[in-house]
């Protein structure tokens, strides 16, 4: 025969034979078979699934911005005059409680006017189209304050390829009271801006390739745990292939074979997973991230890289398991005193890990590019490192456990039997837990490149409007308006306009005319009687400053935007002005320049005067906000209120951090999943011990113990190093952007514990198996 | 072997000619040693003298090969005794075993008891044996254990024999 | 152990120590005990014989109180097993009962000596005096030398004897073996054997020992045999 000298050489036909033969067996064998492949297969399913939606990340982005650039209105200053193919557009962007609708008013100026993506026909006065979303909301029971607000008349839906998302709130609204000049409004002849491609600020792009490298590592590792479900089982039969001729290379590539088969089966029902959830990704918008299922698809070179890295994966780790075990036709022989695992190599990982990223410190900053490749490989090497030291510090600290009450004994014994098995369980909560530790601390770290205060006081106002008028009485009325909606505890009304200081130049001087009580909310004013002039200086360095002082003489019909409108309208500031400092208004913003009561200077004298409106609100009332944004339309319909608040956060950065939370909530909820499964196949293969336990008349709460012992030591363990890891990790990427290096305790206790519940979770579900495991059948020999 | 007993047995489901017991005798038990015609006559002789069997009728011809035998209510209880009685755990009992069983299968009696007594004794014996073993030197062990050997094999002969008993009544009773 | 008091009487030879009536028990649609009965005395070795497949485990399990036959009934010292709560049989099994099988019965992450004190500590007894008295039972059934070994690194036979003195070491009133010489030599199995009847004559304890091997069941006073699920216990007092 030519078997003995094939042995030692494996050709691809064996190899394929082999593999083959070793799917057969993962067919095979009834009932337990099965079971072990399809567990085997869901826990690579679900790893593909994320793995597919990661996949897919990039192209949801693009499709989302692609649409989002596309129905942008480019403002082009050269389109002075009307043409068959222009249009005038306005912002008519509104809030709806806390909803953003972003909404255009459209003005044709001919039959060519341009047509917004996704819209079929231009809306006329008093129509509109909106989108299905928005549609709906109007629809609502409890929204008669939008409807007021939007009486328009709805004649379309707005398409898919013309919405961010399926949750985007978003209306096309027609007009005819544009002029093109000094009302917001603009000319334009086409939609859609070229997207420039403004890469991402480094800060930003070390989040995401930390959170890519965060979330999908667990994965990775769980995938590695999952090929390797029913081991023991796997043992017997390797041996009984032995006993009839098999080599230890062909039984360990049978064994891959088997592995390979479940990863494949896997793969398949990923893929059927990630179809699915791609069904109802759009009908509910997680967090605030809505996209269409069109938008979740994975770029086809992503695809190959997973389709080939789970199988090859799974070959790879069976083989690496495989090899510190020695097959023989009796048996599978594992030494009886495992050699104590070696620390030193398992230091190589984390140390060059560290090494990638020392270089780094103190490089990355708000500006400029980054080398997203040395820090990807730094952090996965770390992590990668706190995986690979678990299974020493797990083996290590048991090592040393004795004695205790009965469960405690039952569990470390079990623990220091097989403390790797143990520790692989929990290297992927590990992974997890650190990287979002790590993340965690970069985010509060860096949270105050991308919050920015916006020097608001909602304190002092809860919102605020800016209504253009055409002179003093109408300022006047809107102010009025304003102060008498239903739900305003009190209003600040002032009415500003410029004033030109030199009429030989482009010198302006801002007037504002407001009452005592009002003025005093904008400088400090010690007297102030009805006829009263004060004067806030401008900066040294205004180029205008020298024209607000007190005797000076201003022309209150400045011209506007071409021509002037009427003769000069000369006033002088009185010379017994008083010079007062400015105070910051309710929105933050320091005034200068000429402060008058009404009784001083008429409000009928103004040019193209602007009333400005700080309200209070009543807190009791939620809908006292949508009531000002309605009469703040009906003044302007596109909506001259603004919210007050004293922080805003980058748009960009609020979403990755949503990212990450539905990122993190998705790999803890997997890795939860595939302990489940793990910890159910090895209470199976130790059904007739827990039976000849039950029949010693073991408690039940004794073996209930144990098993919760047995999963809370390496996880104890697991979390502790995760914390240092992850702290560790987090400080290197503090000090990599130059922030201070600051813990956010509740969010680490936080992660800390939610890892820790995963594990508690998975104990208390494994129970009821194990109740029904420990029933006398299991005595009975098959 | 006890033939008076076998003829016993035979005769329990009808009167029969000598001739006729040999002939049966032969192909049930008799394996490659035919019974004799001498034997077959000193036997019956035997149980006429003691009252087990009769003479039912003699047929024209005469000669002692005429004669038709019929069992007596006496032998009907001799049998029972024989059946019930178990043998003394020996070497070579098989045969006895067998007919015993075969008597009691063709009389309709039940052939399992039959077994559990003969293995109850069997059993008995070992125990006495096991109980000698255990107290005695290694010389007394070995011959010991060369006895359990031999009642172990016989047991598990007797335990097949009870699995496989519809099986065999199936076969004699044909 | 609730009963310390009557622990006299139960002893008193000519006594039934446990007794079975008309067991009826199906897996399924398998019967595995159609009609079975049983008895034993104090410090009686009762082999129960036959085929496999009779259903003797399933008989030896009912009789334990780990099983819930479907019919008939199991009365131990006066007291009616099937009337017990679960717990309360557990508590019987811990206290009053002792078990070897024939293989997988010993923790394999435990020593030897661990393995033994076991029963004594899900007593509640504290682990210095239970693995002392293990211990003592391990120099009993000559296996000293295996008690810090885990039970993947002893013999076979050394591990049936560590099973036995696990059986033995509460003291049980009866013991319960099923095939316990099943994956043994008989040189092996015969001295698991003298040492299993001769401790248990010395602690008075009833053996119920399930084989289906005649010269294990030798060591028996005497024996049940069970076929198709029944049994017939011939010196059955009912």
């Amino acid at each position: 025969m030519t078997a003995t000298t094939r042995t030692s050489r494996a050709t691809p036909r064996t190899w394929g034979r082999e593999l083959a033969l070793g799917a057969r067996f993962a067919t095979g064998g009834g009932t337990e078979g099965w079971t072990r492949t399809a567990l085997t297969a869901v826990g690579v399913a679900l790893g593909v699934m994320l793995l597919l939606v990661a996949a897919a990340v990039p192209a949801m982005v693009d499709n989302r911005s692609d649409r989002s650039y596309a129905r942008e209105a480019p403002y082009s200053p050269e389109l002075t005059r009307p043409t068959a193919g222009t249009m005038l557009v306005k912002d008519a962007n509104t809030t709806f409680r806390q909803d953003r609708i972003s909404g255009s008013l459209l003005q044709p100026e001919g039959p060519n006017a341009p047509v917004p993506p996704g819209v079929d026909r231009l809306p006329r006065p008093n129509e509109m189209v909106a989108s299905p979303a928005l549609a709906k909301l109007l629809n609502a029971p409890d929204s008669e304050l939008l409807r007021q607000r939007l009486p328009y008349r709805i004649i379309g839906t707005i398409g898919d390829q013309g919405l961010d998302g399926p949750g985007d709130l978003s209306y096309y609204a027609g007009t005819k009271s544009l002029s093109g000049r000094a009302d917001g409004g603009f000319r334009i002849d086409h939609f859609g801006l070229k997207r420039k491609s403004t890469p991402l600020d480094p800060i930003l792009m070390l989040l995401v390739v930390m959170i890519f490298v965060v979330l999908l590592m667990p994965v990775m590792v769980f995938i590695g745990t999952a090929v390797r479900f029913g081991g023991e089982r796997r043992d017997r039969r390797l041996a009984a292939l032995r006993l009839v001729g098999a080599d230890v290379p062909m039984a360990r590539r049978i064994a891959a074979g088997e592995a390979l088969f479940g990863s494949l089966i896997g793969l398949v029902v990923g893929a059927g997973f990630f179809l699915a959830v791609r069904q109802f990704v759009g009908s509910f918008s997680m967090m605030g991230i809505g996209v269409f299922p069109s938008d979740v698809t994975p770029s086809a070179a992503l695809v190959a890289l997973i389709a080939l890295a789970v199988p090859g994966a799974a070959v790879g780790v069976t083989l690496l398991a495989l090899r510190g075990v020695t097959i023989e036709p009796l048996g599978v022989v594992r030494a009886a005193t495992p050699r104590p695992r070696r620390l030193w190599w398992r230091l190589v990982l984390p140390v060059l890990g560290i090494a990638l990223l020392f270089p780094l410190i103190g490089r990355v900053g708000t500006h400029g590019s980054i080398n997203q490749y040395q820090i990807a490989a730094g952090v996965v090497l770390l992590l990668v490192g706190l995986a690979l030291l678990l299974p020493w510090l797990v083996e290590s600290a048991v090592r040393r456990l004795r004695g205790g009450p009965l469960p405690w004994q039952l569990a470390t014994r079990r623990l220091q039997l097989s403390s790797g098995m143990a520790a692989r369980m929990v290297s992927g909560i590990t992974v997890a837990v650190a990287g979002a530790i790590a993340l965690q601390t970069l985010f509060a770290g860096a949270e105050h490149y991308f919050t920015s205060s916006t020097g608001q006081d909602p304190n002092r106002a809860q919102i605020m409007a800016r209504v253009q008028v055409h002179d003093g009485t109408q300022a006047q009325q809107a102010i009025t308006t304003f102060r008498t909606t239903q739900g305003v505890r009190s209003a600040f009304g002032v009415t500003e306009a410029t004033a030109a200081g030199d009429s030989g130049n482009d010198r302006r001087v801002p007037v504002t005319v407001a009452d005592c009580t009002t003025l005093r909310e904008i400088a400090r004013i010690d007297g102030c009687s009805p006829n009263s002039v004060f004067v806030i200086k401008g900066s040294d360095n205004n180029p205008s400053a020298p024209y607000a002082m007190p005797g000076k003489r201003l022309d209150l019909n400045a011209p506007y935007i071409g021509a002037p409108t009427g003769g000069p309208r000369p006033w002088t500031i009185p010379a017994d002005a008083r010079i007062v400092q400015p105070r910051e208004d309710a929105a933050g913003m320091a005034h200068y320049g000429v402060l008058a009561t009404p009784g001083a200077l008429s409000v009928s004298e103004l040019a193209h005067p602007v009333a400005t409106v700080a309200m209070k609100l009543d807190p009791t009332d939620p809908d006292a906000a949508d009531r000002v944004r309605n009469t703040g339309s009906r003044l302007d319909p596109s909506d001259p209120t603004m919210t007050l608040t004293s922080t805003a956060q980058d748009h960009t950065f609020s979403s990755i951090r949503r990212g990450l939370l539905v990122g993190a909530t998705a790999t803890l909820l997997v890795i939860g999943a595939s302990m489940l499964v793990s910890t159910l196949e090895q209470l199976r293969e130790r059904r007739r011990l827990l039976a000849v336990l039950v029949a010693f008349g073991t408690r039940r709460g004794t073996l209930a113990l144990s098993v919760l012992w047995q999963a809370a030591v390496p996880v104890v363990i697991g979390l502790g190093l995760a914390l240092v890891g992850g702290l560790g990790l987090g400080t290197v990427l503090l000090k990599m952007v130059k922030a201070p290096v600051r813990f956010d305790w509740a969010g680490v206790a936080g992660l800390t514990g939610a890892g820790a519940a995963v594990v508690l979770l998975v104990t208390v579900l494994s129970l009821p198996p194990l109740w029904r495991m420990m029933r006398p059948e299991g005595l009975r020999t098959e | 072997m006890s033939i008076g007993h076998t003829f016993l047995g035979l005769l329990e489901s009808g009167p029969r000619h000598g001739y006729d017991l040999k002939r049966t005798f032969d192909a049930r038990f008799g394996h490659d040693r035919p019974l004799a015609y001498g034997q077959v006559y000193s036997t019956l002789a035997r149980l006429l003298k003691n009252g087990l069997v009769e003479v039912e009728g003699i047929e024209p011809g005469g000669g002692p090969e005429r004669k038709r035998y019929a069992i007596t209510d006496a032998g009907i209880t001799d049998v029972e005794r024989w059946l019930a009685q178990p043998e003394k755990p020996e070497p070579y009992l098989h045969s006895t075993l067998y007919t015993k069983v075969v008597l009691a299968l063709l009389t309709g009696r039940s052939a399992a008891e039959l077994l559990d007594t003969q293995r109850a004794e069997h059993l008995r014996l070992m125990r006495e044996l096991t109980r000698r073993k255990s107290g005695g030197d290694l010389a007394d062990q070995l011959v010991c254990d060369h006895a359990l050997f031999h009642l172990e094999a016989d047991l598990r002969w007797l335990e097949l024999t009870a699995a496989r008993l519809d099986q065999l009544a199936k076969e004699v009773t044909k | 152990m609730t009963e310390a008091g009557s622990a006299d009487d139960g002893r008193r030879a000519g006594e039934l120590l446990l007794v079975a009536t008309a067991l009826r028990k199906t897996y399924g649609h398998t019967p595995a005990l159609d009609n079975a009965d049983f008895s034993i005395r104090p410090g009686e070795v009762v082999a129960v014989m036959g085929p496999s497949g009779s259903g003797k485990s399933t008989l030896l399990h009912c009789l334990a109180g780990i099983v819930r036959p479907d019919a008939g009934q199991v009365r131990y010292r006066h007291r009616e097993l099937s009337e017990m709560s679960d717990a309360e049989r557990s508590a019987l099994r811990r206290g009053e009962f002792g078990f070897v099988f024939q293989f997988g019965q010993l923790v394999p992450e435990l020593t030897c000596v661990e393995n033994v004190a076991l029963p004594l500590r899900l007593n509640g007894v504290k682990r210095k005096e239970a693995e002392r008295r293990a211990t003592e039972w391990l120099d009993r059934l000559e296996v000293t030398d295996v008690s810090a070994k885990r039970p993947g690194e002893v013999s076979g036979g050394q591990g049936q004897r560590v099973a036995v003195a696990r059986a033995l070491v509460t003291g049980p009133r009866v013991v319960f073996a099923d095939e316990p010489t099943g994956a043994l030599d008989s040189l092996n199995g015969e001295r698991v054997m003298e040492l299993l009847t001769a401790a248990a004559r010395d602690t008075q304890a009833a053996v119920v020992l399930v084989t289906h091997e005649a010269r294990v069941a030798a060591y028996s006073d005497r024996e049940v045999v069970v076929r198709d699920g029944r049994s017939r216990d011939l010196e059955h007092v009912a």
